[in-house]
């Protein structure tokens, strides 16, 4: 018989987070370097990648104008997006201190279709959004990601690895586990990686589909058997933007192709 | 444990429900997890069989390998004829008979946490009140159920 008194309840919650240890952050790496030759090769030839359809997917959408809507995107930021900003792309998540809120690529997109198209406004991770996520990312490929990390985003990134170090789910073990314990181990013929952003949305070959980042976060969760977080939940907003920090410096690759 | 398992319970389910947004209650219907047995844990070792049951070492080991139940080759390499992709973040399992007895095995595939509270090993049958934001199908449930954990135990043993 086990007897829970309140001290082994408490000792337990506090052993559910992984206290922040001294040992130093290994040099950020991205998946690219975790993948076989064959999946390498394949994100690298612009016939063969698959996650390129869905570029094409968001191009068009950009450049035309939809039913219903006052304009395409094109009339403002030119045919292919040709005004958009790589180095500004590639700081997205931002933090808007105006509305004290963490905006992703997605959502500013949908806000600014919503705002000057007139076109409604798409829920995160609509397949039209990730689509149109994947266009606009794939102009900044080869640009290093740059998330903000100082003033009021410190506090968040500390929220965001508290979660990341927190067990979840029946399989019991936090991101921080397989993704910066255990990267280069296998984990059933499966080479673990560092989890790094730089990629997204990318095309996985385990799925045969597009996958935004928060789509990515909420597929591990559901394999450690966990409820996973809502979409547009702080959690997962907290989390995309500490994953996205983590991969500071390394080169944008969307869309990148990953098991 | 019979009266605060009811308490952590709705505890557990009320935190989950907040942090979702969404009602969540603790799905019976299986029999658990009111079924769950309660075990001793003694020198490091669960002595006694889960629920008194008795475990089938040829049923064991179709468990360790199927990704939909054990799935202890996720992490472990064992020696199963014809299995090539296994994981190496827990040590192989060759001969783990010969170094553990039984009954250290079971607290191992129990809740190994007991012995090392850092491990990454899943507690195969810990008690489900201690597992943060289980999914909504797993609420109140162990990873295995006591007789999948006593047919592993039983395969296990076989490895001299
Ligand atoms: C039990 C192991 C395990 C745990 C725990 C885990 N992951 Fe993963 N994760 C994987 C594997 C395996 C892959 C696929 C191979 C790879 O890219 O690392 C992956 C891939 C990813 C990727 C894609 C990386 C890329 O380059 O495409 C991200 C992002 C990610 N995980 C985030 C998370 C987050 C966030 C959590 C916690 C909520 C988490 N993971 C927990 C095993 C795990
Ligand atoms: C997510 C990874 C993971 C999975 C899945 C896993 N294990 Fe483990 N296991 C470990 C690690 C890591 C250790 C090393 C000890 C520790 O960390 O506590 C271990 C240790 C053990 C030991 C003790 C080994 C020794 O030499 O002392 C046994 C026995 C064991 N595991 C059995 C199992 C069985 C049976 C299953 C499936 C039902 C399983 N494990 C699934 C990671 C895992």
């Amino acid at each position: 018989m086990i007897h829970l008194n309140k001290t082994t309840l408490l000792l337990c919650s506090f052993m559910l987070i992984i206290p922040a240890t001294a040992a130093l952050a290994a040099e950020a790496k991205s998946g690219y370097e975790y993948i076989k030759p064959a999946t390498r090769a394949t994100q690298d030839d612009d016939f063969a990648n698959p996650g390129l359809l869905s570029v094409i997917q968001g191009q068009r959408l950009f450049n035309n104008k939809q039913d219903g809507a006052s304009k395409a995107c094109a009339e403002c930021h030119n045919e292919d997006g040709e005004k958009l900003n790589a180095k500004n792309i590639a700081r997205y998540p931002v933090y808007s201190e105006n509305n004290a809120e963490i905006v992703t690529l997605q959502k500013k997109i949908s806000r600014c279709r919503n705002d000057n198209t007139s076109n409604k406004a798409l829920p995160t991770d609509h397949p039209d959004l990730v689509a149109l996520e994947a266009f606009i990312r794939n102009l900044a490929i080869g640009e290093a990601v740059n998330v903000q990390t100082d003033g009021p985003v410190t506090k968040l990134l500390k929220q965001g690895e508290t979660l990341y170090r927190t067990r979840y789910g029946l399989i019991d073990m936090a991101c921080y586990h397989c993704h910066e314990v255990y990267p280069g181990q296998m984990i059933r013929g499966q080479k673990i990686s560092q989890g790094q952003g730089n990629g997204f949305p990318a095309y996985r070959l385990g799925t045969g589909e597009i996958t935004s980042l928060h789509q990515r976060i909420q597929q591990c969760l559901i394999t450690m058997r966990a409820e996973p977080f809502e979409a547009d939940s702080d959690e997962i907003k907290l989390m995309g933007l500490y994953i996205m920090s983590r991969s500071n410096g390394l080169s944008i690759e969307t869309p990148a192709v990953r098991y | 444990m019979k009266i605060l398992y009811p308490i952590i319970i709705t505890l557990l389910s009320f935190s989950i429900a907040h942090a979702s947004g969404a009602e969540q209650v603790a799905d019976k219907k299986d029999g658990q997890p009111d079924d769950y047995c309660p075990w001793e844990m003694a020198d490091y070792a669960i002595a006694e069989p889960l629920c008194g049951l008795v475990g089938e070492s040829q049923r064991g080991s179709e468990i360790v390998s199927d990704s939909g139940r054990g799935n202890c080759l996720a992490c472990h390499q064992l020696p199963i004829p014809g299995i090539e992709a296994y994981g190496t973040i827990g040590p192989p399992l060759m001969g783990i008979a010969s170094r553990l007895s039984t009954a250290m095995i079971r607290l191992r595939v129990v809740d190994t946490r007991n012995i090392n509270p850092m491990s990454i090993m899943p507690g195969f049958y810990r008690n489900p009140s201690l597992i943060n934001r289980p999914g909504k199908a797993y609420l109140g449930r162990t990873f295995l159920t006591a007789q999948q954990v006593e047919d592993v135990i039983a395969y296990l043993a076989t490895l001299k």
